[in-house]
């Protein structure tokens, strides 16, 4: 036996310590079930041993699947007969374990998710350490797939469908103390006497034939729609994953439809249907676009992976924030929560401690909520200085400006703070219009100036688009993505270019909302369409959170900047007359699309049927052809960005286009949608709707090659 | 195809559907069973004459599982060469039977056949029988099942009837009713139910409140929020109703119809039956029909069954004197009356399902029997029955008198 897993036997006792010399984690790999099957045989063969124990080598137990294996199977276009085998194998390895006769126990010394606590549910007992950190489940869900070893038949046949649900459908993972309440395992004892415990587990006899290999058992609760309690409980299960998914994410449904439908059958059989409905999410496109971009490339961003290699990595002591606004005093808060000494600068030193007192409100939450200790609460208060005077920045590393988007006022600040600080030091904005390279002229080192686009709320929006301008060096990228590491946000990396990437793309979805008013859609349609299409709300909605004013202020910014060749958007009439007609600039005003009345609740303006009359019911739009206008735009804009080279890589397209806007998440992005929908039906689609919705949907000459010669932006045909 | 006529029909009173109902210790098949011999009593029937019986009954299983026609007619003391059979069109089951025992006669199957619907509620509870349809979570979900308050309030939405408009409705069908009550327009069909020792246990439809008031039913809390809500069914219409940004929920325990017990069945045959049995018809049964409409919002498929109907009958709604469609929630008649432009004076003249009771699978034949009456007593001739059903169905039949 090999590498995978470590085999001994001591006084009649097995014992498998998992232990992959090649990775961090262990993981369900090929060679590793190879390796348990060949342990499993060794176990049953030998007289000489009663029981076996397995336990990890690693801190963590097992992680569970390989998702970058996964993935590659996926982006080879895995088939179903494929995808069927690889959850047979699992499987078989499992019940071959449960049914050779010996006592099994797991010894749970670390996290064990997904796979890694499927295989302990099929060894006869589980006993975990006693160390909050342990998290188990089978979050399999948020990835798309399913628990396809077992997992969703023996949790719940072990602890009950109503507590199983929570595990399974929502992929909840609990501590050691809650899974011995919820009877996930048997036993929690202290770590250092987990492999003792497990030991007189054994010895004191353990049946090794699981209640549901018995003749004549019957699932408790196999009774299935033959009782209405169940049935009345499945209907709302149901209806509350449609309310969620809005039917865009099989993976819940397909999830409980295994509970419900592996309930009613012997368990040879249940396991038979579970690995069909694996398949079945395996091979949808939903979980591949899940996988790839929510963790496979975000997990690659979240280690640089775009950072520019040969560079030496700074650590960041001490920073300056420039502006104590909304976004100064989130910034100011992420590096002040990561240890980072910030100096917090305003016009006013009321301003700056306002910013500081943001920090305070969050850290107060977090007091009440229990959720943070008192000292960790002060050494991070302490972190922040506010301060008025420009001679505090003596010292940083790199200051991040987020001044009123003006650029005389960012241009007489940058030359304020250049006056004081290091030579070495980088000059971070966090412009979210104002091109880079335009804010670089007032800098006298131009390539240390780069962009750090934060989104708000800070503390809560984890992506960071850094933004390369005509100057910036190889060098001021490679150490500003090191401040991002060390902020544990998720970077994407853009060139210059107007409103960047996400400012850029997410307007188009807000225009085309707006837009269609103009056409007389009823505002139910337009926003309940970006619902639909999986957008967290609709673009209405959404317009007047932001106030429809910003959008409109950067039309103008535009034409300003550019004239004649700027293209003005399709809602530059709907925002002209919300904004200086009718004076509604949206939530922060006095409404927008929505009046927000005092007592809660919003209502659609009652105005805006006067503006834009809604065509009679029976000459509204299919809602689907909306979902594609919302949809197809972003996309199309986003490739127009790769295009133009605004974007370097497909995978910073998806992840931007999720973590900066929530653009839906069982697209895998905008780019990755363009994939799944299929470039030349991409293409014919825009064509078509530019033919109906304008010449903003015209695909380029670039984009038509690429689907004349079937090149995707991700997988074997990806260009 | 030969004719088929309707010769007599009688119900049974409406017990509240819970444990203190009155007719609670009476179980399905004999409640059904007690109105089965009560036909042929007054009739003084030949039964071996009845080639079938069938029933509706919308939760088939238990007690009323395993066909309970054949049940009822055995214990009803009928002829053993009667068969039975059990029909589900859920809401509309009755009228489904009648509308088969119709069919039965007019292609020469049967020469009379009796159709009808009983429902226990307070024994075998709603939602009993569960149903793939609703419960099974792959296809509820992909059936964008919602319960059928949610459908109620989601029409009250779409047509923007407000919850004082659905309220002035329900007072409106107390009003009815128990103006229907004090004049006795019932009394020719009821036959009282008895227990065990042949005690009368109820004669009169024992859910109503005729003392009910606008204020009364405004203090009531709407029913299907928590449904709509909390279970995400409100997201689940809006997914089907995307112009709806918001589902108002207007239906109470007051605007919707009662849960309740009974019985009810309509003789039903051919010219020649009549002549053999003795019996001159009252109405004939001109046409009939059923639809499938959209199964979210699920009850506003009368609208669309009533126009298929007329179409196929070469009628129009104003050759209609009368309507009784089936007072499920107050917003399913409203959008009814709405619709097909028929004023109130001539829809449910003696209250509705709000005020009296919905027995699901004896309704049809319960209201069949009250718009005949009711015919017959301002001596019109035309009437419609409709009634909405579950998942999306709608049945409708058009009876004249003759």
């Amino acid at each position: 036996m090999t590498n995978q897993i470590k085999y001994e036997v001591q006084d009649g006792i097995a014992l498998i310590t998992l232990d992959d010399p090649g990775r961090p984690m262990n993981v369900v790999s090929p060679e590793w079930l190879d390796e348990m099957n060949a342990a499993i045989d060794k176990i049953a063969a030998d007289d000489s041993v009663k029981g076996a124990i397995i336990t990890s080598g690693k801190a963590a137990f097992m992680a569970g699947a390989d998702l970058k294996g996964i993935l590659e199977r996926m982006e080879n276009n895995l088939s179903v007969a494929e995808a069927l085998a690889f959850s047979h194998q699992a499987t078989g390895m499992h019940r071959k374990l449960e049914t050779c006769g010996k006592p099994f126990v797991a010894a749970i010394n670390g996290l064990a998710l997904g796979g890694g606590y499927e295989l302990c549910l099929a060894c006869h007992y589980q006993i975990v350490a006693d160390d909050p950190k342990i998290k188990l489940g089978l979050p399999e869900v948020t990835v798309g797939l399913l628990a396809g070893s077992g997992g969703t038949q023996r949790l719940p046949r072990l602890i009950g469908i109503d507590k199983s649900v929570p595990m399974i459908v929502e992929g909840k993972t609990v501590g050691p103390a809650e899974a011995l309440k919820l009877g996930m395992v048997n036993e929690v004892v202290p770590a250092d006497q987990l492999l003792a415990a497990a030991r007189k587990a054994i010895e004191a006899g353990i049946d090794p034939v699981r209640a549901w290999d018995k003749k004549g058992y019957r699932v408790k609760e196999g009774q299935g729609l033959l009782n209405p309690m169940q049935g009345f409980s499945y209907s709302v299960l149901a209806g509350k994953i449609a309310a969620k998914t809005w039917h865009n994410y099989p993976a819940p449904i397909v999830n409980l439809d295994a509970i419900f439908e592996g309930m009613l059958m012997p368990f040879d059989k249940a396991l038979s249907v579970e690995s069909k409905l694996f398949a079945r999410l395996m091979t949808s496109p939903e979980a591949r676009n899940i996988i790839r971009t929510s963790f496979v490339n975000k997990g690659l961003a979240d280690k640089l992976v775009r950072r520019p290699e040969g560079i030496p990595k700074v650590s960041y002591k001490k920073i300056g924030v420039l502006g104590a606004g909304l976004m100064g005093s989130g910034i100011a808060h992420v590096a002040a929560k990561v240890g980072i000494d910030v100096v917090l600068l305003d016009s006013k030193i009321e301003f700056a401690e306002k910013g500081k007192n943001y920090s305070e409100k969050i850290v107060k939450k977090g007091l009440d909520r229990g959720t943070m200790t008192q000292d960790k609460a002060d050494a991070l208060l302490a972190k922040i200085t506010p301060t008025v005077d420009y001679a505090d920045l003596d010292g940083c590393d790199i200051v991040i400006e987020a001044v009123f988007e003006d650029i005389e006022i960012k241009a007489d600040v940058t030359r304020k703070a250049e006056a004081v600080l290091p030579a070495t030091a980088i000059y971070a904005s966090n412009t979210s219009t104002l091109p880079i390279s335009d804010l670089a002229k007032a800098s006298v080192r131009p390539d240390r100036f780069i962009g750090l686009h934060f989104f708000s709320p800070v503390e809560r929006m984890p992506l960071i688009e850094v933004i390369s301008g005509k100057d910036t060096s190889q060098e001021t990228l490679a150490q500003a993505l090191d401040l991002v590491g060390q902020l544990r946000m998720t970077p994407v990396l853009v060139n210059d270019s107007r409103g960047f990437y996400t400012s850029r793309v997410f307007q188009t979805f807000i225009h085309e909302g707006m837009k269609l008013l103009e056409e007389g859609v009823d505002p139910g349609i337009i926003e309940n369409a970006g619902k639909i299409a999986g957008m967290p709300i609709g673009p209405l909605e959404l317009t007047d959170a932001l106030t429809i004013e910003l959008p409109w202020k950067i039309v103008k910014q535009s034409i300003a900047a550019e004239g004649d060749k700027y293209t003005l958007p399709c809602a530059y009439n709907v925002m002209k007359t919300m904004v200086e007609d009718e004076k509604r600039i949206g939530r922060r005003g006095d409404g927008g699309f929505y009046d927000y009345p005092a007592e809660g609740g919003k209502k659609i303006w009652p105005g805006l049927a006067k503006l834009y009359p809604v065509a009679p019911a029976a000459e509204q739009p299919d809602v689907k052809d909306i979902v594609r206008r919302y949809l197809h735009i972003q996309a199309l804009e986003t490739a127009r960005c790769f295009e133009e080279n605004v974007l370097t890589h497909a995978a910073d397209g998806d992840l931007g286009s999720l973590l900066g806007w929530g653009f839906p998440g069982y697209t895998g992005g905008t780019l990755s949608y363009i994939d799944t929908v299929g470039i030349q039906q991409f293409v014919a689609d825009c064509e078509a709707m530019a033919q109906k919705h304008g010449p903003r949907f015209k695909p380029s000459a670039w984009l038509k090659d690429r689907a004349a010669r079937n090149v995707s932006f991700h997988g074997p045909n990806a260009g | 195809m030969a004719q088929a006529f309707i010769y007599d029909h009688v119900r049974t009173p409406r017990g509240r559907g819970r444990p203190d109902g009155s007719l609670h210790e009476v179980s399905s098949v004999l409640l059904a069973a007690q109105t089965l011999q009560a036909l042929a009593t007054r009739s003084n029937l030949d039964t071996a004459l009845i080639d079938d019986v069938i029933l509706g009954c919308a939760q088939p299983v238990g007690e009323q599982g395993g066909n309970i026609a054949r049940g009822a007619v055995l214990q009803a003391g009928y002829a053993q060469t009667v068969a039975g059979q059990q029909v589900h069109r859920f809401c509309a089951s009755a009228l489904e039977a009648m509308n088969n025992a119709a069919m039965q006669v007019m292609t020469g199957a049967a020469d009379a056949a009796i159709g009808g619907g009983v429902e226990s509620m307070s024994r075998t509870l709603m939602g009993s029988d569960t149903g793939a349809w609703a419960a099974d979570p792959w296809i509820a979900y992909h059936n964008y099942y919602a319960p059928q308050g949610i459908g109620a309030d989601l029409i009250a939405t779409r047509k923007g009837f407000s919850r004082e408009d659905v309220d002035a409705y329900a007072l409106e069908s107390q009003k009815r009713a128990a103006k229907a009550w004090d004049e006795g327009r019932f009394s020719r069909s009821i036959v009282p139910v008895v227990d065990s020792l042949g005690q009368v246990l109820l004669d009169h439809d024992e859910y109503r409140r005729p003392d009910t008031t606008a204020e009364s039913l405004a203090s009531l809390k709407p029913a299907f929020t928590t449904f709509g809500k909390d279970y995400g069914f409100d997201a689940v219409a809006m997914q089907r109703y995307p112009a709806v940004l918001e589902v108002n929920h207007v239906h109470t325990a007051g605007n919707s119809s009662g849960i309740v017990d009974g019985a009810a069945v309509v003789l039903v045959g051919g010219e020649a039956f009549g002549n053999a049995a003795g019996l001159k018809p009252r109405a004939k049964i001109r046409a009939f029909t059923s639809i499938g409409s959209e199964q979210t919002i699920m009850l506003d498929g009368p609208v669309a069954c009533v126009q298929k109907l007329l179409k196929r009958a070469g009628m129009q709604m104003s050759d209609i004197d009368l309507v009784e469609i089936n007072e499920a929630f107050a917003s399913v008649v409203m959008n009814f009356m709405s619709e097909m432009k028929v004023d109130h004076s001539k829809v449910n003249v003696n209250g509705g399902a709000i005020a009296l009771g919905h027995p699901l699978g004896a309704t049809g034949a319960m209201i069949t029997g009250i718009l005949l009456d009711e015919l017959e007593r301002r001596d019109l001739n035309t009437g419609l029955i409709t009634l909405c059903a579950g998942n999306g169905l709608a049945t409708a039949t058009i009876i004249e008198r003759v």
